[in-house]
C-alpha cells in the first residue's frame, strides 16, 4: 500500500465504507470521535485543529506584551480578559484534538520542536498600543470569518469548540475596533498610531486566509470532507468586503492603492498579496518566529517542576507512585 | 489627619495593593507552567484590577480633586503609592508567586470579610462584591502551596525558599498606619491585631498541610516595612505601567 | 533523566471531562474537557474555563478514563426504538375524556 495514499488499494468493503463516509459528510452529517473515519481524515483534522490551538496559545504573546503598559484600567482589564479567552480557546481546541487519539503532550512537543505550524500572523511584533486595536479588529475579524464557517465542520468536537469560540470572539473584534475608533478620534499622535498599525497589520491579516486556492493542496480535500465549507479566496474576499467600510467609518485608510469597489460584483477588488513575504514567514523567517517559540519553550521548560510537583502530590494522595522512576 | 483624608488614604492603600499585585500576576500571561494556570492566574489578575478600580474610584470621589481611578493609577509617582511592599516584589518563580499570593490572599480575605461590617456603606458594598472572588483566590493559592510543599523535593525546596523570602514582608500587613488606626476607632476599618490572629490561623493550617516550616515564629514588624514604604521595585514597575499613559497626557484611550 | 528537553514522565496532566448545569433544575451537560492533576484542581480549572461568563451554577468533573461510552456499532441493539413496543409510550394508554392527566 502506498504511504501517500493508503486508500489507493482498498478492498471492496473498504471502498464501500469510504463511499458511505463521504456521502454522509457530503450530506452535512457529523463525525464523532468513535465513528469510523479514513485515516487521512483523522490526520488532516489533527493537523488543522492542533495548528489552530497552537495559534491561540502563541497569540497570547504579542497581545500579552501590552498588558503591563495598557494605558487605562479598563483597557488593562479588557486585554486581560481577551488574552484569557485566547488561552481558553486553545484549551477547547486541544481537548477537541485529543478526541482523535492524540495526547496534548505530543501536540505541545511538536510545537516546541518546530514541527507544528501555527498562524503566521503571530510572528509579527506588536510595536505600539494601536497594534492591540489592529489585532482585535483585523486578526480576530479574520478569525471570525474563518471560524463561522468551521462551526459547521463535519467533525463534531471541532464544530462544537468553534461554536463556543464564535460566541466569545465577537467581543474580541469589537474591543479592537473600539480601540482603533478611539485612537482615530484622539490626538494627532494617537491617530497616527492607529494608521501606522493598520498599515502594518492589513496585509498580514489578508495572508491569514492562506494561499490562493490554486496553491493550497489541502483545500480541495477538506472541502470534500466537510471540514472546510468555503475556499481561502472566498473567505478572504468576505473579510475585505466587511472590513473596508469599517476602516472608512473611523477615518482610516487601507494601505492598498489598488483597492476599488466593483459595482458589478459588489465586491471590493484588492491588490496583489506579497506571496514572498507570506512564504518567508510561514517557513520560519518572519520577524518574531524565533522569539515566539523561545518564549513557549522557556515557559514549558521552566514549568516542568511545577507540573511534576502537582502529579507527585496527586500520586501520594492516591497511595501509589505514578511518577516514572528517573 | 481628618476623617475624610484618613479614609482616602485607606482606600488608596486597598486599591494600590490590588493594582500592583494584579499587575505582577499579569506578567505571567503566556508564560505559566501549563495552559490551565495561564487562565487561572490571568483570571485572578483581572479580579484584582477590578477591585483596585473600585477602591481607587471611591478614593478619587472622596478626595474631591477631580481624580478618577485612572488619574490615580497612572499619574501618581511611586512615593505616593500606598501599597504594602509585599505586593510590589518581582514575581520570581512560580513558587514565589504562589507563596506571596497565598500570604496576601489570606490577609485580603479576612480583611474584606471584616470590611463587610464597616460603618461606611460604600466600602461595605465594595467589600461585599470582592470577598467572593478573594475566597476563590485563596482557595487556589492555598491548594497550590500545599501541592508545592508536599510535591517533589524540588518543589518543596522552592516553596520553602519562597516562604523565607516573603515572610519578612508580612509583618507590615498588621502595623496600622495613622489613618488605619483612626478608622479602626471610628468603626470604618477593621482592627489589624484581630486580623493578624485569624490570618495566622489560616497560614498555620496551610503550612501544616504543605509540610513547610515558617522561618521564624513571628514576622518582623519593623519600621522599615510598613504600608506605603517601598522597595526599589515599585519604581521600575510603575515606569513600565505608566509609560504609555504618561507619554500622552490628557489623551483618552 | 531527560528525553531531549523534557524530563521523562513530563505530562500535561490527566484529562477530565466537564459537565455544567446552567440553572437549578436543569440537567448537567457536557461542556468540554480540562487537564488537571487531581479533582480539586480539575474543579478549579473547569470553573475558570467553562463558567467565566456565568454559564453555570454547578459543575461536575470526571476523569476521562472513568467514562464508558457506547460504541457506534452498538447503536442498533442499544438504541433502536423497537416500534413493536408501544406500551413504553404514553400515547398507548387511553385516558377517559375530560380527565386532566398532568
Amino acid at each position: 500500500m502506498s504511504k501517500n495514499n493508503p486508500e489507493a488499494t482498498l478492498s471492496p468493503e473498504g471502498a464501500e465504507r469510504l463511499a458511505a463516509f463521504e456521502a454522509h459528510v457530503g450530506d452535512g452529517g457529523y463525525v464523532e470521535p468513535k465513528d469510523w473515519m479514513p485515516e487521512r481524515y483523522r490526520k488532516q483534522l489533527i493537523r488543522m485543529m492542533s495548528q489552530h490551538a497552537h495559534s491561540e496559545v502563541v497569540g497570547m504573546l504579542p497581545e500579552g506584551n501590552w498588558i503591563t503598559r495598557a494605558p487605562s484600567l479598563r483597557r488593562k482589564m479588557v486585554l486581560l480578559a481577551k488574552v484569557q479567552d485566547e488561552a481558553g480557546h486553545g484549551l477547547y481546541i486541544y481537548c477537541g484534538t485529543e478526541t482523535l487519539g492524540v495526547d496534548r503532550e505530543e501536540l505541545v512537543e511538536a510545537l516546541l520542536a518546530g514541527k507544528a505550524k501555527y498562524s503566521s500572523i503571530f510572528n509579527y511584533p506588536t510595536l505600539t498600543w494601536a497594534d492591540i486595536g489592529a489585532i482585535g479588529w483585523l486578526v480576530d475579524g479574520a478569525a471570525i470569518v474563518n471560524q463561522t464557517m468551521l462551526a459547521k465542520a463535519s467533525y463534531g468536537p471541532y464544530a462544537r469548540a468553534m461554536i463556543r469560540i464564535c460566541k466569545e470572539e465577537n467581543f474580541h473584534k469589537r474591543q479592537g475596533y473600539e480601540i482603533m475608533a478611539t485612537l482615530s478620534k484622539g490626538t494627532p499622535a494617537q491617530k497616527a498610531m492607529a494608521q501606522d498599525a493598520l498599515d502594518r497589520w492589513w496585509w498580514p491579516s489578508l495572508m491569514m486566509f492562506g494561499p490562493s486556492d490554486t496553491n493550497s493542496p489541502n483545500s480541495a480535500e477538506l472541502i470534500k470532507w466537510g471540514v472546510k465549507k468555503k475556499t481561502n479566496d472566498e473567505l478572504r474576499q468576505r473579510f475585505v468586503d466587511l472590513t473596508v467600510p469599517q476602516a472608512e467609518a473611523i477615518g482610516l485608510t487601507i494601505p492598498d492603492p489598488n483597492l476599488e469597489y466593483d459595482e458589478e460584483t459588489k465586491h471590493w477588488n484588492f491588490g496583489e498579496i506579497d506571496w514572498d513575504e507570506f512564504w518567508t514567514v510561514v517557513k520560519g523567517n518572519g520577524p518574531c518566529n524565533k522569539e515566539r517559540l523561545e518564549a513557549r519553550r522557556s515557559a514549558h521548560h521552566d514549568g516542568a517542576w511545577v507540573r511534576a510537583a502537582a502529579e507527585a502530590y496527586a500520586a501520594k494522595r492516591n497511595g501509589h507512585n505514578r511518577a516514572t522512576a528517573a | 489627619m481628618d476623617a475624610n483624608a484618613a479614609l482616602v488614604d485607606f482606600l488608596l492603600g486597598l486599591g494600590d495593593d490590588r493594582l500592583v499585585l494584579g499587575h505582577r500576576l499579569s506578567e505571567w500571561c503566556g508564560h505559566a507552567p501549563i495552559l490551565e494556570e495561564d487562565i487561572a492566574l490571568t483570571n485572578i489578575a483581572l479580579d484584582l484590577i477590578g477591585q483596585a478600580n473600585l477602591f481607587l474610584s471611591l478614593a478619587g470621589d472622596l478626595e474631591g480633586k477631580g481624580r478618577d481611578a485612572d488619574a490615580l493609577a497612572y499619574f501618581r509617582i511611586d512615593r505616593e503609592f500606598r501599597n504594602h511592599p509585599l505586593v510590589e516584589l518581582p514575581k520570581g518563580d512560580f513558587a514565589f508567586t504562589i507563596m506571596r499570593q497565598f500570604l496576601f490572599d489570606a490577609f485580603g480575605y479576612h480583611l474584606l470579610q471584616a470590611l463587610g461590617e464597616s460603618g461606611h456603606e460604600e466600602l461595605r458594598g465594595i467589600a461585599g462584591k470582592s470577598v467572593k472572588e478573594t475566597a476563590y483566590h485563596l482557595r487556589h493559592s492555598a491548594e497550590w502551596v500545599v501541592r508545592l510543599g508536599d510535591g517533589t523535593d524540588e518543589s518543596h525546596g522552592r516553596a520553602q525558599r519562597a516562604l523565607g523570602e516573603a515572610w519578612r514582608w508580612t509583618g507590615a500587613l498588621f502595623v496600622p498606619t495613622p489613618a488605619e488606626a483612626a478608622l479602626d476607632e471610628s468603626g470604618v476599618a477593621p482592627n489589624l491585631a484581630g486580623l493578624e490572629f485569624v490570618w495566622r490561623a489560616s497560614v498555620d493550617e496551610v503550612m501544616l498541610n504543605s509540610t513547610l516550616e515558617l522561618p521564624e515564629a513571628d514576622p518582623p514588624a519593623g519600621k522599615g516595612y510598613r504600608r506605603g514604604d517601598h522597595t526599589e521595585h515599585l519604581g521600575t514597575l510603575l515606569a513600565e505601567m505608566q509609560s504609555l499613559a504618561r507619554a500622552h497626557p490628557g489623551a483618552t484611550w | 533523566m531527560t528525553q531531549g528537553d523534557h524530563p521523562v514522565g513530563d505530562t500535561q496532566w490527566p484529562l477530565w471531562e466537564v459537565f455544567t448545569q446552567s440553572a437549578p433544575g436543569k440537567p448537567h451537560e457536557h461542556a468540554g474537557s480540562v487537564h488537571a492533576p487531581d479533582a480539586e484542581l480539575a474543579l478549579q480549572n473547569a470553573r475558570d474555563v467553562y463558567t467565566r461568563r456565568g454559564e453555570a451554577v454547578s459543575l461536575w468533573v470526571v476523569p476521562a478514563d472513568a467514562i464508558t461510552a457506547s460504541s457506534p456499532s452498538d447503536a442498533g441493539p442499544f438504541f433502536e426504538p423497537g416500534n413493536d413496543k408501544p406500551y413504553r409510550h404514553p400515547q398507548f394508554y387511553k385516558v377517559p375524556s375530560g380527565v386532566k392527566v398532568f
